[in-house]
């Protein structure tokens, strides 16, 4: 696997507690309209995944974030930096 | 049609469908008349007041009404100006001056409003590449501040002193840091554990600002807040306040000791652009602030009270937002909005007046019924508001 591929796998790993619909989660789900979480479920996960990567994803960049590929592209961004 | 309110569709939806059932509006209630902190006249009916945040029933003080009506006759009806105009008077300076006294501190710097405080003092504070690590559930003035400046926002799950740390430490090297916490958070009336949060924000390199509105006055040896009760104001760096809750006026303000702080008055732009507090205002304050200081016996009876409305609530069988009374608020959690409405309709046609409080004001989606008690509330009234409770809460289906 790609260091992406990798990162991917985590946050689809991390993000199925939390699928409490069971929706089918790909690069291009969304967590507020398909995912339908609210900002508690958000702030959860947000810190469970700060957590595993030891990262922080301030407000400014979840701002930005509305998918699972863009949340990996901005791991993999803040990884780089470490 | 679709133009640019189409946003607010379910939200009028919601409200229309809620006021279709007949309740009153809980949004829109008038106050016809005021005869004291704890009474008023609402559609005709003497109404107990128990949702005002006037903690210390300053309002209709002897002392506050003179100074108010005196600076009217010598300083006219407003200023016209800014602070760094012509907005600065003599009552501008006492005011300051009686903030420095109740605080012990070096400076005091009022703003027009306590959301201005707030949004003035976190936007000009934290600046790009800087970090803002806040409580999720800090009040709406503070997301404010977070968003008017150009720093990163990092919030951490409610009075969680292990997720605190943990953000602080993973902030990179060389950023300024800014812990934005309350003392007491008035949606649920529980206290943060400051003393824990602001040793770690210390440890951690960080600057603090504590948002002390709900707890002036009352908590504290000296009323000075939370950070006054654990121990830990001398490593606060900035404390935020407000006029219209324990003072009973309005306006906001800063104190801090910090040496280079008089700066703030030239950058901070809520502070800059907008109108200064009228002079009947400000010496209304100052008088309330000055008498504030020396108001132990008020502040006791005021925790009789609100240990009293506690215990008396959670016997009747309420679900309450603290196992303890830990401030002037007890928060009745209701089950949902259309219960929570109800119930606040059925207690003001009895004659007692509460807050409706629900998302996105309140934390976890609830709906709260929220109670701020008042000094001036006789031990008789906080019996007669049990009783309406017990009426309202059996009528409404929320106790059996």
């Amino acid at each position: 696997m790609t260091e992406r591929q990798q990162t991917n796998a985590k946050v689809l790993e991390l993000i199925a507690p939390f699928n409490k619909k069971g929706v089918d989660v790909g690069d291009a789900s969304r967590f507020a309209q398909d995912l339908e979480w609210d900002s508690l479920t958000v702030l959860d996960f947000v810190a469970t995944i700060e957590d595993e990567f030891d990262v922080l994803i301030s407000m400014n960049m979840q701002a930005e974030i509305e998918t699972v590929g863009q949340l990996v592209d901005a791991l993999e961004k803040l990884l780089a930096k470490q | 049609m679709s133009d640019l309110f189409s946003k607010f569709d379910p939200l009028i939806q919601e409200r229309e469908a809620l006021l279709e059932t007949g309740l009153t509006d809980p949004f829109n209630l008038t106050m016809e008349r005021v005869e004291s902190p704890t009474v008023a006249i609402c559609n005709g009916k003497r109404t107990i007041l128990l949702g005002t945040y006037n903690y210390m029933g300053m309002t209709f003080d002897p002392d506050v009404i003179a100074a108010g009506k005196k600076a009217l006759d010598d300083f006219g009806s407003g200023t016209t100006g800014s602070r760094v105009l012509n907005g600065t008077y003599l009552g501008h300076r006492e005011c300051e001056a009686a903030l420095r006294d109740f605080y012990q501190m070096d400076h005091a710097m009022v703003f027009s409003t306590g959301y201005q405080a707030n949004l003035g003092i976190i936007s000009t504070l934290a600046g790009k590449d800087d970090y803002i690590v806040l409580d999720i559930d800090s009040h709406a003035s503070i997301y404010d501040g977070c968003a008017l400046g150009p720093a990163q926002i990092v919030p951490f799950r409610h009075n969680d002193i292990e997720a605190m740390e943990k953000r602080l430490k993973r902030i990179p090297e060389g950023a300024g840091k800014l812990v934005v916490l309350e003392g007491v958070y008035s949606m649920l009336g529980d206290v943060a554990p400051l003393k824990e949060m602001v040793a770690v924000a210390k440890a951690n390199g960080a600057m603090v600002l504590v948002d002390e509105a709900h707890s002036m006055g009352f908590i504290g040896e000296n009323g000075r807040g939370v950070a006054e009760a654990q121990g830990v104001i001398e490593d606060v760096d900035f404390i935020i306040g407000t006029f219209s809750k324990s003072v009973g006026t309005v306006g906001g303000f800063c104190v801090s000791n910090h040496p280079k702080f008089e700066i703030l008055r030239l950058v901070c732009r809520p502070y800059v652009f907008t109108a200064s507090l009228p002079p009947s205002v400000v010496a209304t304050a100052a008088t309330s602030i000055r008498k504030l200081k020396d108001a132990g016996d008020k502040r006791a009876h005021l925790w009789e009270n609100s240990k009293r409305l506690h215990a008396g609530l959670a016997q009747l069988g309420f679900t309450l937002g603290t196992r303890e009374p830990q401030s002037a608020i007890i928060a009745v959690i209701m089950p949902d909005l259309p219960t929570g409405a109800a119930m606040w309709e059925a207690l003001l046609k009895q004659g007692l007046y509460v807050n409706l409080a629900r998302p996105p004001a309140t934390p976890a989606g609830m709906t709260l019924l929220r109670c701020s008690l008042c000094s001036e509330h006789s031990a008789d009234q906080v019996g007669e508001i049990l009783g309406m409770f017990a009426a309202a809460g059996r009528a409404t289906g929320c106790i059996s």
